[in-house]
């Protein structure tokens, strides 16, 4: 038992940990069975995987700190651009494949910056480093100019604009706008076999077990309340002695290192990255998963990563045209009828004010 | 120690061309409770605004304990030197409990200083002076206005304070919950701290002050014993006449 609230064993957070422990066993264990699952559910379960990280690393900053990011997707993108440099170096060394685009641009040999990603740790070093350079010192300027609400996610929406814009253009190295592709090896292995697929899918269930462990022992330390009040009331906070300056810049630190976790995670799965992951819309779907499962909850970030994306992976197949009006759809209700998306419905707060007045109050709360 | 905790110097703040505070220079002692009082808009907010770091003064200074210039420290720097500041609208943290509020008043940093024995027994010290022990469980959000209003005070008392600042601690309270925070703040009243209160109801500040400063237009137009503020002329014209 801590200070600031108890550690239930029968908290859902708790049992969501479990089940995801659970299922990453099960597809473990039964891997080359008949019992294994197909390589496409196996593929889709990893990825999902990857998006409930990339929720849980908005809603720490969201829903706990209260900053919107809708930029996102640019720490998502860093941690995908590095593993695909990882990947196509590699993959060049052990089968000589060179990579399209180097032949697009007919250019012989890499740029000198992709020296050393062929070995993992620099590769993943780098993805730290670079990660937490650009948040960093992104995260200072804005925090110490008292930048927030509504002024902070437009600049991180331009942020993540002006980061596409960068690498659509064919002549910095990265693939431009066709992206980098054709990854063959992952740690000497082949990749696209059901086995490296089974393994990829059960590693981002792993990691996201716990990112999820370890999100929760953060919100609910005494660093967690402080979390709390700095989104309930910072101005208190400061003057009660907190810097909440740095509060707010490690947090948000951690948040886009998670992000950058699950773009890591989600590349190799999926084979490919191109600039169109740090379109807006990536970035502003991510706050759409966590206000539908609900903000401040760790659990309901994960829930809203998986349904949301569980319902688009399946329309992709039915529907695809009418993806967007869904999306749209589930916007409205979460803005006019369940601000706090599911955990409403989990606590049948139906009757609460609706419409303008409750709009009103919730932008009230995403002022600084 | 300084007898003087705090010493206002020449304070000048603007907004746009209209002067909140106009070389506004006065001085309150530690061991006295003293009310700062004034109509609407004559500077009391933006004089605790200027002491906690709120705001930055265009010209002037105040000095803490004789030698501490307080208008180039940043909030917090202000907070951890000693002084704490109740805000006129009562602000909590609506996601967070009572016990979880007096902790974080008593014990600043990230992580604790205190052993846990040492919080729990100032925790529950704080919230036997201000009344809440049965909601110390409860969320900050779910509590009265009354409640509200004694959990800040908790909350800024709990660091124990060379300065208390409190900006109108009885708006809004019933007479029963006024009388029972006057109790309070006089119980709060030490040798060594500063209790500075700036208030709208007479009664309250006469219960409460040692002296009052009657402020008009940003600048001192009295000060004294309430007695004397009353019987003031020129206090009468601007405000109790009113």
């Amino acid at each position: 038992m801590n200070r600031f609230g108890l550690f239930s064993l029968t908290a859902p957070i708790v049992h969501l940990i479990g089940l995801i422990v659970l299922v990453a066993l099960a597809m473990a264990g039964l891997a080359g069975t008949e019992f294994a699952l197909s390589r496409y559910l196996a593929n889709a379960i990893g990825q999902l995987a990857a998006f409930a990280v990339l929720a849980i690393s908005l809603d720490l900053i969201w829903g706990y700190l209260g900053i919107l990011s809708l930029g996102h997707g640019l720490f998502f993108a860093l941690g995908g651009y590095l593993i695909a440099m990882y990947l196509l170096k590699h993959s060049f060394e052990i089968t000589g494949t060179v990579p399209d685009f180097l032949q697009f641009m007919g250019w012989k040999e890499f740029p000198f910056y992709w020296d050393g990603f062929e070995f993992f740790p620099y590769a993943l070093a780098a993805a730290v480093v670079i990660t937490t350079l650009i948040s960093g010192l992104f995260g200072y300027v804005s925090f110490r100019s008292r930048v927030g609400g509504v002024y902070f996610a437009i600049i991180t929406q331009a942020l993540v604009y002006v980061a596409m814009l960068l690498m659509f253009r064919n002549d910095t190295g990265f693939g431009g706008n066709n992206g980098m592709t054709g990854f063959t090896v992952l740690f000497g292995w082949p990749m696209g076999t059901s086995g490296m697929i089974t393994a990829l899918a059960v590693v981002s269930l792993l990691v996201l077990a716990g990112v999820l462990a370890g999100c929760n022992g953060l919100v609910k330390s005494r660093f967690g309340a402080l979390m709390l009040a700095t989104r309930d009331d910072e101005t208190r906070l400061r003057t009660m002695g907190y810097e909440t300056l740095r509060l707010k810049l490690i947090v948000w630190c951690l948040s886009a290192l998670i992000a950058m976790l699950a773009g890591m995670l989600y590349v190799p799965q999926v084979g490919i990255i191109n600039p169109r992951v740090l379109s807006p819309e990536l970035s502003l779907e991510i706050a759409v998963w966590v206000a539908i499962g609900g903000r401040g909850h760790l659990v309901g970030a994960v829930i809203g990563a998986l349904l949301v994306n569980a319902v688009k992976f399946w329309l992709s197949f039915a529907a695809p045209e009418i993806w967007p009006f869904i999306l749209s759809g589930l916007i409205v209700l979460v803005v006019l009828v369940f601000p706090n998306g599911l955990m409403d419905l989990a606590k049948f707060k139906l009757m609460r004010p609706m419409g303008p007045k409750r709009l009103a109050a919730d932008m009230g709360e995403a002022r600084p | 120690m300084s007898l003087t905790a705090l010493l206002v110097d020449g304070l000048t703040v603007r907004f746009g061309s209209f002067r909140a505070l106009d070389e506004l220079s006065l001085a309150i002692d530690y061991g006295e409770v003293r009310a700062i009082i004034g109509p609407n808009g004559a500077g009391k907010t933006t004089l605790l605004d200027v002491i906690s770091g709120i705001t930055r003064p265009k010209q002037g200074r105040v000095l803490f304990d004789g030698a501490i210039d307080l208008t180039g420290l940043s909030e917090a720097a202000i907070a951890r030197a000693g002084l704490r500041r109740k805000f006129q609208k009562p602000s909590v943290f609506e996601g967070l409990s009572v016990r979880q509020h007096i902790a974080i008043g008593a014990d600043v940093g990230f992580r604790t200083r205190l052993d846990a024995p040492a919080l729990e027994d100032r925790v529950g010290e704080v919230l036997e002076i201000v009344g809440l022990v049965d909601q110390s469980h409860r969320l900050a959000g779910e509590l009265s206005h009354g409640q509200k209003q004694w959990l800040e005070i908790g909350m800024v008392l709990a660091s124990d304070p060379k300065v208390l600042m409190l900006d109108e601690p009885v708006a809004g309270l019933t007479d029963e919950e006024t009388e029972r925070t006057a109790a309070l703040v006089r119980a709060l009243k030490r040798p060594d701290r500063a209790i500075v209160v700036v208030e709208h109801d007479m009664d309250f500040v006469e219960r409460i002050a040692d002296r009052v400063t009657v402020l008009h237009e940003g600048r001192t137009l009295f000060e004294g014993s309430m007695d004397k503020v009353r019987a003031d002329a020129a206090v009468v014209e601007v405000y109790l006449g009113r």
